[in-house]
């Protein structure tokens, strides 16, 4: 990256450093960090939804809805996220391939499991063999975010369920004396009121989502974990920069990177909490 | 080969006892719930031990957090800070690195009777390695729950035990201890349910599964991958998780029918709600 750096070996101290972290691999790290947000940024969005979903469904008129709903999330709830993180991306690939197979080769009427293999044809595969490789790595990053958004969408859902109940039921009866149905009472009076006893839920969930993105490195994908793993493990003289196992550095800074997250997230969900409780009877807004 | 004999072979696998190869080709039902019910083996080994000491030192960091001098509570803040805002996940890679590059740093333990070599091998083993990262993270998350609960022990308690004489040791003994773990006790089974699923992570994370011995989901995830199949064998790790839940919850609820025996009516008291957080 500088001028300085065109021979490794004969630099020392502090430029040697300057070199080593400014190498393309290490930009690889820095960019890490970005997929480590761009998650987070891709989940949000679907987690909400699903968390809706399930919530509505959990109070849903209609039985076998609700029933759906606690099912979903008393499962992944039973469930270690681990497991769901390593058997959801499988299955919605090989379920994707299915379908596909079924839709591009319908004639082909073979066994998708056979023995000890799962096969489709060759026009089937997702994303295909022909691909290039980033788009292998895409495909792996949207299963991730799927395996995330299907297990912290229960989270969600079951957070905001107690919040939609929390909300006090004179009001409710209050809006339907006044002739609003119920679409109205949900949207003008349920919801608006529903944030101050879901955001302490929520802070949590979100304090868990972005502990649970290193897991991201079990899905194959190329993030944070990775890097460190890979930069941090020994590096022979058959390198450009030649260094022992710094892993416990790598990690050390990994750890130094999350408290840094945790940490400031803390201070604005407190803010947050603040803001929205103005206005409310409850002892954390009038306190 | 019978299911019987499956299960001579395979029962203790995970701790290295019967056959050494796993099973390959036609891998039939048995031997997967075999095996990996042999690997969960090691979860309830991580987990019981974790609990068993992670709650007597959650119960000393709290006291210090509340009641301590300074010099102590500032070190017990730090820790929980650093334990509660990072992920197990990393821990558990930042302790393997950190204690397989103990001997070639020199870092010497002196532990008196025992010699050094052994000890710091030990310590890159599953076995001793992450059972102490998972007793360090549970101390920490049920530092926080029994905290929590000291600070809100009702003041008029506390203005009895005085009124009865009681004062240190016994006071904390007879009456701040109970009270605390009667209001911690519903967050605090979670946290013991959480911790469970946590030792899923082990080998998947920095600690490499020694001549195969891995745990359940360890065993889960090679069938697998021998099998493409992911639809028998992680619903099996599955339902051993919600089996070992079921059983925490019934041991938490009788010691919680216990802590609350003395209390009359059942409205008010602490009810043990199943898995109402979710743990790291």
């Amino acid at each position: 990256m500088f001028e300085f750096c065109t021979d490794p070996k004969t630099l020392e101290g502090l430029t040697w450093l300057t070199c080593y972290v400014t190498t393309p691999k290490h930009m690889n790290l820095l960019w890490s960090v970005f997929v480590v947000f761009g998650l987070l940024a891709a989940v949000i969005p679907p987690i909400l939804m699903l968390g809706f979903a399930g919530a509505l469904a959990r109070q849903s008129k209609i039985a076998p809805v609700r029933m759906l709903g606690l099912g979903y999330t008393s499962l992944v709830r039973g469930v270690p996220d681990i497991v769901l993180f390593l058997f959801f991306p499988i299955f919605l690939d090989q379920m994707i391939e299915i379908l596909r197979h079924l839709m591009i080769c319908p004639g082909d009427g073979r066994a998708f499991y056979q023995g000890n293999e799962f096969s489709v044809c060759t026009e089937a595969k997702m994303p295909l063999g022909s691909s290039a490789q980033w788009v292998h790595q895409t495909w792996g990053f949207v299963l991730a975010v799927c395996a995330f958004a299907f297990v912290f969408g229960a989270f969600t859902a079951n957070t905001l369920y107690g919040a939609l109940q929390a909300v006090p039921q004179p009001q409710l009866e209050t809006a339907r004396a006044f002739g609003m149905t119920d679409r109205q009472t949900f949207w003008r009076i349920q919801m608006p009121q529903m944030w101050i006893y879901a955001l302490p839920g929520l802070s949590n969930l979100w304090m868990i989502l972005l502990k649970a993105t290193p897991l991201l490195f079990l899905l194959g994908v190329r993030d944070v974990v990775y890097w460190a793993r890979e930069l941090g493990s020994m590096k022979t003289q058959a390198y450009e920069y030649a260094h022992p196992d710094w892993r416990v550095y790598y990690f050390g800074g990994l750890l130094v990177f999350y408290l840094a997250l945790t940490w400031g997230s803390q201070k604005v969900f407190d803010r947050l909490q603040a803001r929205v409780g103005r206005g409310q009877a409850t002892i954390g807004a009038t306190a | 080969m019978s299911c019987a004999q499956t299960l001579a072979d395979y029962g203790l696998r995970a701790f290295g006892y019967g056959e050494r190869l796993l099973p390959k080709g036609d891998i039939t039902l048995c031997e997967q719930i075999v095996l990996i019910g042999s690997g969960m083996l090691w979860n309830v080994y991580f987990g019981l031990l974790a609990v068993i000491f992670g709650f007597i030192f959650a119960t000393a960091i709290a006291v210090a957090r509340v009641t301590g001098p300074f010099w102590l509570r500032w070190p017990s803040e730090l820790f929980v800070f650093l334990f509660r805002g990072s992920p197990l996940f990393i821990q558990f890679f930042f302790a393997y690195a950190l204690f397989s590059s103990l001997p070639r740093t020199g870092v010497e333990i002196n532990l008196g009777l025992f010699t050094l070599a052994p000890h710091t091998s030990w310590l890159t083993k599953a076995w001793l390695g992450a059972t102490i990262v998972l007793f360090l993270n549970t101390s920490a998350y049920s530092a926080e729950i029994f905290t929590g609960a000291l600070r809100s022990v009702p003041k008029g308690d506390v203005e009895a035990a005085d009124a009865f004489g009681l004062s240190g040791w016994s006071r904390f003994r007879r009456v701040l201890w109970p009270t605390t773990l009667r209001l911690a006790w519903p967050s605090y089974s979670n946290e013991a349910i959480f911790l469970f699923h946590a030792t899923a992570l082990i080998f998947f994370s920095g600690f490499p599964a020694w001549r195969q011995q891995g745990d359940g989901l360890y065993y889960a995830n090679y069938f697998a991958e021998q099998t493409f199949n992911p639809f028998v064998s992680y619903p099996i790790v599955a339902g051993f998780f919600i089996l070992y839940s079921l059983f925490i919850l019934m041991f938490f609820g009788a010691v919680s029918k216990r802590l609350n025996r003395h209390i009359a009516s059942p409205v008010g008291r602490p009810r043990l709600r199943p898995l109402t957080i979710l743990g790291r």
